[in-house]
């Protein structure tokens, strides 16, 4: 690698990993520090120690068990459906596939406060008993990554070539031998990457859990968030996280591994959709359970919010203006939406800015080993957040970043900057595959014609970047709307975020602030799912894609 | 004019480029001839900017271009596909350097440009409507636009089938000449190289075996395996070569390159040899005669003496068909 090559890759990464070691690396080792170093002293034996009392015991079978039931289940909804919408023909295809990318980016307070609407005891399954059990749990979770399952999968599905299939069908292979001798082998690694990120997500989930899980049936993440803010038992979540940390990294090294994104700058083959037969009924039969699955608990959301003591009524809306019953809030829901709207400009820009130069360090052409492995490392490296708990984030924040000169407890950056580093792998994700189908002869091209770096971006890069760009920026908002983990520590309680409002009312007595709660949630749900349509008409294969 | 030094080239440590000197005066066009992971396309590289020199230095008219980063070279390059910018019409590739460097008038320039490519009226189309020639012959007309000092061509007509790759070849010749480009063509296809270069360089192995005037090069290929890539049937050695040129009427020599042609079956000719295969083409036929002293090669007939296998022929031999080498070994393995 010559000097200036050199000099121009530090250049570009610089800024990037300043910001993820600032915010991401220092507060999160800080934490682990709290843990590792408890008086001090290298104690690494208090973890081990943690990691073998009973609760914790039980708190690790949970996650497993809960992430395993979890992905499992979404993959026996998600790959029906994954078939269905992306090589069946049939009216609404694109809406629906449009629709049900939406569940991935809900908040996830919202998405646990349909589930206790429709499971809960007044709820139109309330009878099942599911309120407060693994199972309502294990619902939560799969309805939000059958959207990952149906993504990942169903891309892969769409481009896969016909023509073995085709070659088997012509060698008197049966289209039941034909979909498990050819078809299954060809889409098994796009099904393992959708397993592996889906059983991350589930073992990472806080807002779900948490609102629906409680205590008693505490993962991983939330244990980490009990132990700081109730037990102030530092040592233990710190134990706790470097497990996570761990377990994490090697899921996504996993995941890294077997990623079946379709490179969008080859030309890729789109199978055409074929009209349904008689044998796709159980398909068909099985995507209309997932829609149900899917809309079911929002309906009976949105249902619920429009009840005020059994009758319709708009009230529950109306009282957004308000801070609620027995002052629940500080500030009036109305004012928290503006809040979580400007906080997610922010973040969005923010992870935007990171994402590209991100983006550009780790696709440029290396030249040699030694740089290729750099911009490896540094690809790995700005994945990172993805899998830390973002409670461990937050929470590192407040311990890291509350001394000069870095006392930023105060500042209207801190949630924002958070927000963006959770948003930052899936920008980076998406923008990647896009930058890495570039010809990098196309540059070369341009510059023997003349033109310098910067013009040579503007002909080249830019025509393609474009749209995954803006969608990205969508993907980053709606996350960032969303984000629940990190902001429950940074937001300040006259500053809130959406999210934290309806937490705080689901957590407060009072009917008017339950209702208060739904209406706050059909409000961030439409408006996430509004951001998510639009993203989904750019028609970017790689977003939501891992 | 374009001058190589001891320019060589390396990927993490392995040197694809050893050692080349080169020089291209202005005007000429030069085709590097090697087979692919000759270090042929890397040179090229190199000439561009694209890959940096490990050693060596490359120079124009005397001005060392270590430092002077691709877009500031003045060095057009043609890819083998092409790399036309596919949002933009095929007015606006040709015209892209035009407006790098604000020329008033581009679109009378790019006119001019489509008809000297033969594509006059297609400036509204997008590449993707394009057929694979008429893609090649937009490209040219781009890199020809602002008369860069030096044209690189890298394998630009291989993408191309075989009919249409020979018809702009001899297109490529009349437009690089009507516009008195200086060129360096890079090529693993040794027609391609004869139809549009003046001047030939032979690669292998990353170093340069031998450079000169095409019918130079031709006439007197360095070693047995530059022979044979230009197109030559057999190398003969030792007394096989000996006994050839004998008939020939030439002196001894330590290897002779034979055309497949350089032999033929004629009534009085000084071989005799048994028919080991015959195979007629619409032209000729060729055989494969075991000639005493000599041992199999390759031989012609006329198409009305259509003679059977294991038949005794007699051969002539024509010399311009030949090419003496002084040695017989070199390279045989990259080749076989």
């Amino acid at each position: 690698m010559t000097l200036r090559r050199a000099a121009g890759l530090l250049a570009l990464a610089l800024g990037p990993v300043l910001v993820l070691g600032v915010f991401f690396v220092l507060p999160v080792g800080g934490m682990l520090a709290r843990g590792l170093w408890p008086d001090g002293a290298f104690d690494p034996g208090a973890v081990a120690e943690v990691l073998t009392r009973p609760r914790v015991r039980r708190v690790l079978g949970n996650t497993a068990w809960f992430a395993a039931s979890a992905t499992v289940l979404s993959l026996a909804l998600g790959l029906p459906a994954a078939y269905a919408l992306h090589r069946l023909a049939f009216p609404l295809r694109r809406v629906l596939r449009a629709v049900l990318l939406v569940p991935f980016v809900l908040p996830t307070v919202v998405v646990g406060v349909a589930f206790k609407q429709l499971l809960g005891e007044s709820g139109p399954l309330g009878s099942l008993g599911l309120d407060g059990t693994p199972v309502a749990v294990i619902l939560g979770l799969a309805f939000f990554n059958v959207s990952v399952v149906i993504r990942v999968v169903g891309s892969a599905w769409e481009s896969l070539d016909q023509r073995p299939a085709e070659a088997a069908a012509a060698l008197g292979a049966s289209p039941v031998q034909v979909f498990r001798t050819v078809t299954i082998p060809a889409l098994r690694p796009a099904i393992v990457s959708a397993a592996s990120v889906v059983f991350l997500f589930c073992a990472a989930g806080f807002g779900v859990v948490l609102t629906l899980g409680g205590l008693r049936y505490a993962t991983v993440e939330t244990e980490i968030y009990l132990l700081t803010t109730n037990l102030l038992d530092l040592q233990a979540a710190a134990a706790l996280s470097i497990l996570q940390l761990v377990v994490v990294s090697v899921l996504l090294a996993v995941a890294g591994r077997l990623r079946a994104v379709a490179d969008p700058g080859v030309s890729r083959v789109v199978a055409r959709p074929r009209r349904p037969r008689l044998v796709d009924v159980p398909v068909l039969g099985a995507t209309v359970l997932l829609l149900l699955f899917v809309g079911v608990p929002v309906l009976t959301l949105v249902a619920g919010s429009l009840q005020v003591e059994g009758e319709w009524s708009l009230g529950n809306y109306r009282a957004l203006g308000g801070t609620g019953d027995q002052q629940a809030l500080l500030v009036p829901v109305t004012e928290a939406l503006a809040f979580s709207l400007r906080t997610a400009v922010d973040a969005t820009w923010m992870s935007l800015l990171l994402g590209l130069l991100v983006g550009v360090v780790v696709t440029r052409r290396s030249r040699s080993r030694g740089e290729r492995r750099v911009r490896a490392a540094l690809d790995g490296f700005f994945m990172l957040p993805l899998g830390v708990s973002a409670v461990t984030v937050g929470f590192g924040f407040l311990i890291t970043l509350d001394r000069p000169p870095l006392d930023l407890r105060d500042s209207a950056l801190l949630v924002p900057v958070a927000q963006a580093l959770v948003a930052l792998p899936l920008v980076v994700r998406t923008l990647v595959p896009v930058l890495q189908g570039i010809d990098d002869r196309q540059r070369q091209a341009a510059a023997s014609l003349g033109a310098g770096p910067l013009r040579t971006a503007l002909t080249v890069d830019l025509p393609v970047i474009w749209k995954p760009l803006l969608a990205a920026a969508g993907f980053a908002f709606a996350v960032s709307l969303g984000e629940f983990g990190a902001t429950s520590f940074l937001a300040r309680d006259d500053r809130p975020t959406v999210p934290i409002v309806i937490f705080r009312l689901i957590g407060h007595p009072g009917a008017m602030n339950y209702g208060m709660a739904l209406a706050a949630s059909v409000v961030l749900a439409a408006t996430t799912a509004l951001v998510m349509l639009l993203v989904e008409r750019l028609r970017v294969p790689s977003v939501g894609a891992f | 004019m374009l001058e190589l030094t001891g320019v060589s080239v390396a990927y993490d440590g392995v040197p694809a480029v050893r050692n080349v000197s080169l020089a291209l005066p202005d005007g000429g066009v030069l085709a590097v001839l090697g087979p692919s992971g000759s270090g042929k396309s890397t040179l090229l590289r190199a000439v561009a900017g694209l890959e940096p020199a490990s050693a060596g230095r490359i120079a124009w008219d005397g001005q060392d271009l270590a430092r002077v980063p691709t877009h500031k070279r003045g060095f057009a390059l043609m890819f083998q596909d092409g790399q036309l910018f596919p949002h933009l019409t095929v007015g606006r590739n040709v015209g892209y350097a035009l407006r790098l460097r604000r020329v008033r008038g581009s679109a009378a320039r790019v006119a001019e440009l489509l008809e000297l490519v033969g594509l006059t009226g297609y400036a509204d189309r997008l590449p993707a409507t394009l057929s694979g020639g008429e893609r090649q012959r937009v490209a040219l007309a781009r890199a020809l636009a602002v008369e860069p000092r030096l044209l690189l061509l890298d394998e630009p007509l291989s993408a191309l089938d075989a009919g249409l790759r020979e018809r702009l070849a001899g297109d490529l010749r009349q437009i690089l000449r009507a516009a008195g480009t200086t060129a360096l063509m890079v090529t693993h296809d040794h027609e391609e190289a004869f139809t549009v270069a003046d001047r030939l360089a032979v690669m292998r192995d990353g170093a340069l075996v031998q450079e000169g005037e095409i019918a130079a090069v031709w006439r007197a290929p360095a070693d047995p395996a530059t022979a044979l890539f230009l197109g030559y049937a057999r190398v003969l050695t030792g007394p096989a070569a000996t006994a050839a040129l004998a008939a020939a009427g030439r002196p001894t020599a330590p290897a002779v390159a034979v055309r497949r042609s350089a032999l033929s079956v004629a009534a009085t000719g000084p071989l005799t040899g048994t028919v080991r295969s015959a195979r007629a083409t619409p032209e000729q036929v060729r055989l494969v005669v075991d000639v005493a002293g000599v041992g199999e090669v390759d031989a012609v007939a006329d198409l009305d003496h259509h003679p059977a296998v294991g038949e005794s022929v007699r051969l002539d031999v024509d010399v311009s068909r030949l090419a003496v080498l002084r040695t017989g070994v070199g390279g045989e393995q990259s080749l076989h």
